[in-house]
């Protein structure tokens, strides 16, 4: 059971009250991307054993997109924050690195 | 005109909580920026209670002002009063950035009462429904078992529910058998 904390209107929301939105941060590559730019953007996704950074919408909550930073062996939180969030903000950053020193993704560090 | 119909035409019945469908209730939408002092003042005049700050729901008789998201109040008010209502509300917010919609009859108004009130509606949602964490004043989305709702508390055994008029027959179906005689768990 995942709960998660929705950063829009303050609800701890139970895992069912959620819907799941796949990898955050991708970068968009769109028209005048070259073909291994826009395959990578499509389809290569991490599946990391551990510190995973993924989108969730508040679906029968407020609605609303945000993203949350967790571990993917233990289900572990290590927060959440607005999806309108170009990259994990500091405080993120820190409590993951609290508990997981050393931890990485993609070019998060 | 026609007269307006609920959607199950005031369906109730009794277990260790009595759950009934309300009759037409005045439902508005209104989106835009809450912080907007026109947005505020469009709300508060026609609903006449005070402004919801954050999952807050202010409801006095029918009516009442309910913080719906971040962007989305749910402005209750008697059903006849709407149109003037959405009139007076768009003529006030003219020039904002906002939408002003009339939902009442895409909803569905239930009411639990009694002592078990709270027992109805922590079987069915995934919400802490305890005394200390769900007050008066509170309102929580959530689903239903497997569709949206909303709820708030009109008095200290009293929960008013809304849920889509489609759905109004699984709600109620819902809250009948959660509520059924025999069902008492006793945990509040």
């Amino acid at each position: 059971m995942l709960i998660l904390h929705c950063p829009h209107c303050g609800v701890d929301a139970e895992e069912t009250e959620l819907a799941p939105g796949g990898e955050a941060h991708l970068k968009r590559f769109g028209p005048g991307s070259s073909d291994a730019e826009f395959e990578s953007y499509l389809f290569h996704r991490e599946n990391p054993r551990g510190v995973h950074f993924e989108r969730w919408r508040h679906a029968f909550g407020c609605g609303k997109w945000f993203i949350a930073a967790r571990a993917t062996d233990t289900l572990e939180v290590f927060g959440t924050y607005r999806a309108q969030t170009a990259a994990p903000p500091q405080d993120i950053r820190d409590a993951i690195t609290a508990k997981r020193p050393g931890w990485a993704w993609r070019d998060l560090a | 005109m026609s007269e307006p119909v609920s959607a199950l035409d005031g369906a109730a019945c009794e277990g260790f909580a009595r759950v009934a469908e309300q009759g037409p209730r005045g439902m508005i939408t209104l989106r835009g920026d809450l912080a907007s002092v026109a947005v505020k003042n469009a709300a508060t005049g026609v609903a006449g209670v005070d402004f919801p700050g954050q999952r807050e729901c202010h409801v006095v008789g029918e009516r009442g002002l309910a913080w719906m998201s971040p962007d989305e109040l749910m402005v209750m008010l008697p059903h006849a009063e709407v149109p003037a209502a959405v009139a007076t509300m768009t003529g006030a917010l003219s020039g904002e950035h906002s939408l002003v919609a009339d939902v009442s009859d895409a909803r569905a108004l239930f009411r639990i009462e009694g002592p078990g009130a709270r027992e109805v509606l922590a079987k069915l949602a995934p919400v802490d429904l305890s005394p200390a964490a769900f007050a008066p004043g509170m309102i929580r989305r959530t689903r239903l078992a497997q569709v949206p709702a909303a709820f708030w508390m009109a008095g200290a055994e009293t929960f008013e529910l809304v849920c889509f008029r489609s759905v109004a027959q699984y709600v109620f179906d819902l809250l009948k058998g959660a509520a059924a005689p025999g069902g008492e768990v006793g945990y509040f």
